[in-house]
């Protein structure tokens, strides 16, 4: 990390997220309040999917059921609220707790594991969630609960109404961005990223590779139950549909086409990805069978996702040959050059 | 008799994971492909069972025509998109099929509406048949029948044919079965296709059984997975065992779970218990298993 010039993809997408405070403001002045709420949608998929992120595009693990934290965060919110609980920084400190204990339980379980065999045990343990929470017919069971009280931020601020939900999810977004960004320097991150190249290497020079990869997941799970929280105040409502796995194949989705184990990868792939979604809606009821097989083209097409154009922008920007070799795990992948610069 | 009534629906739709795991785990022991989409091929089978059947009036004119209809739309698939993904890593896999998944639920709802199908039980296998004086539906005994030939079958593919040997071979070595001169590309087709083919089996079958509807391939997928995950990965002799445990463990958990749990708690929790924690029951039964082995029952010999 010598003194390099600040390259493309690290400034535009700064820019962009700096932009996007002016969002509710442009959306009052415009008198198109559904977008504030469209917007906040956008910065909690980016929110959940720089989470998921963490385990997958830093560690390799491809995690098919964070779908779970960000349900148990929504009923954190609701059920809490339910039983007089309206303030938000109890119902946060429940949500993570709880979000910390299932990861812990469920992430060292999955771990025993490799591969396919953990794509499909996250994914079974969220469907276990699911399970729960549809059984569970005092709480609406199926039909999810609706939430009266919104969390109470206090000062008579209230994440139920969009102007402070939208800039509390901003806020999350930019810290967790921030730590992701600090993590990714630090001896953690670093092994984090080691151990997906060579878990035995990492684990020989002294690294706690496994227990590393467990913290991750935890961590993980605690910022998508942040997700949840924030979620559940948008629609004022937490279903078990939130713990369905399409939510965790989205957040899927959303961090390849971003851009795996970069640092903004998954905000701008949220911005691209919901957007295109939103998009398809309003074009045809059947936005699936387009979206479907962009979603194929897209696996068929690799992996470097937006951050990858932008790297290849930052090598015209400064005519050298930057190229982010550092993404990627798998088969296919390049030993990775621990390489700082985003 | 309620106990045997009870462990013949569990053998049956054990028997019927089977079906889906056989095909999953072939195509997964050898090309190392995740295929999510799996359950849209089930789902695929049970519409076109379902329509076909529904319009000829004959089921197994209807059975004709998902196994052929599901074979196509594999092979095809194969072709397609899959086939070009086979180097690439897990997650490629679990994307496009994601992908795919809403391709063909999008496209079940378009061409056959939102409402569900329903298929009558064919007449021939309407009516009870006498087991040791337990009166049982005709049609689930005839798909436990039907199972059973066919994991027969899978066995005696896998190990008295030709393209058993290959099927066999290719697990272990896939570039020395190539450089032996065999047409590796069309033994991946033929195989993915043979995977379609099963799934489609399973939801013609599963269709007179259950409604047919967009979305129905998913959480059987799910407890596929559990299936397979049980038994051991790229085992086809661990999921035929791992789904009939899964499926008896299954419907016995639903059926004498709660009635179990009122004898021990109060009525009231009981009742609210029970059938979250019969439902939960094969996930904690996949999560003891691992962590005992997390290799899972049968390890795929290598």
């Amino acid at each position: 990390m010598t003194k390099a010039p600040i390259f493309p993809s690290q400034w535009l997408p700064m820019l962009l997220l700096a932009a996007l405070l002016l969002v509710p403001m442009t959306a009052v002045a415009l008198d198109a309040h559904f977008y504030i709420g469209f917007m906040t949608r956008i910065l909690i998929y980016a929110l959940a999917a720089s989470a998921l992120n963490l385990v997958l595009g830093y560690v390799g693990l491809v995690g098919f059921g964070h779908a779970l934290f960000v349900g148990l965060g929504a009923y954190c919110v609701s059920l809490a609220s339910l039983y007089g609980l309206e303030s938000a920084w109890p119902q946060l400190a429940l949500a993570l707790v709880s979000c910390a204990v299932v990861g812990l339980v469920t992430g060292a379980i999955s771990l025993r594991t490799r591969g396919i065999g953990f794509i499909m045990i996250t994914l079974a343990f969220s469907q276990m969630g699911y399970y729960v929470f549809v059984s569970l017919k005092n709480y609406g069971g199926d039909d999810g609960m609706s939430i009266a009280v919104t969390s109470q931020l206090g000062l008579g601020l209230d994440l139920g109404s969009p102007t402070p939900l939208y800039y509390a999810t901003w806020i999350a977004l930019a810290a967790t961005l921030l730590w992701m960004h600090k993590v990714r320097q630090a001896p953690f991150g670093m092994a984090l990223r080691g151990s997906r190249q060579n878990q035995a290497r990492i684990s020989a020079i002294g690294f706690p590779a496994r227990r590393f990869q467990l913290i991750a997941y935890v961590v993980s799970a605690m910022v998508c139950g942040v997700a949840g929280i924030l979620l559940a105040n948008l629609n004022a409502y937490a279903s078990p549909a939130l713990m369905s796995w399409q939510l965790s194949g989205e957040l899927i989705v959303i961090v390849v086409i971003g851009g795996m184990g970069t640092v903004f990868g998954p905000f701008l792939g949220a911005l691209l990805f919901i957007g295109l979604e939103e998009i398809m809606k309003s074009q045809t009821e059947h936005w699936m069978l387009v979206v479907g097989p962009i979603i194929v083209l897209v696996a068929l097409a690799g992996r470097d996702g937006v951050m990858g154009g932008l790297h290849w922008l930052d090598g015209r920007w400064t005519g050298l040959a930057a190229s982010g070799s550092n993404r990627g795990p798998g088969p296919g992948a390049k030993v990775a050059s621990a390489k700082g610069g985003e | 008799m309620l106990l045997l009534a009870q462990l013949l629906n569990g053998l049956q739709y054990g028997l019927l994971l089977f079906l889906l795991a056989a095909g999953l785990t072939l195509v997964f022991g050898i090309m190392s492909f995740v295929n999510l989409a799996h359950g849209s091929l089930y789902m695929m089978g049970a519409y076109i069972a379902a329509s076909v059947a529904n319009s000829t009036g004959n089921f197994l004119v209807g059975i004709a025509a998902a196994l052929a209809g599901c074979l196509a739309i594999g092979m095809l698939l194969e072709r397609v998109a899959i086939s070009r993904l086979y180097d690439k890593d897990h997650l490629s896999h679990v994307l496009a099929t994601f992908g795919m998944i809403m391709f063909f639920n999008e496209l079940a709802s378009m061409v056959w509406g939102k409402q569900p199908l329903f298929v009558a039980i064919p007449a021939l296998l309407d009516g009870t048949v006498d087991l040791f004086g337990l009166q049982y539906p005709l049609y689930r005994f005839a798909v436990i029948v039907a199972g059973l030939a066919v994991a027969a079958g899978c066995y005696l593919m896998i190990h008295k044919t030709r393209l058993g040997m290959l099927i066999r071979a290719g697990a272990n070595n896939t570039a020395m079965v190539g450089a032996l001169g065999i047409n590796i590309k069309l033994l991946n087709a033929m195989l993915f296709g043979i995977g379609a083919a099963l799934a489609g089996l399973s939801g013609a079958v599963a269709a007179p059984i259950l409604s047919v509807q967009a979305g129905m391939g998913e959480p059987v997928l799910i407890v596929t997975f559990v299936v397979i995950v049980i038994g051991g990965i790229g085992s086809v002799k661990g999921a035929f065992y791992s789904a009939l445990i899964v499926g008896v463990v299954d419907t016995m958990g639903r059926a004498f779970l709660p009635l179990a749990l009122n004898a021990v708690i109060s009525r009231e929790l009981a009742d609210a218990a029970g059938p979250a924690l019969a439902s939960l029951l094969i996930y904690l039964l996949m999560a003891a298993v691992l962590a005992w082995r997390p290799q899972g029952l049968f390890v795929a010999k290598r």
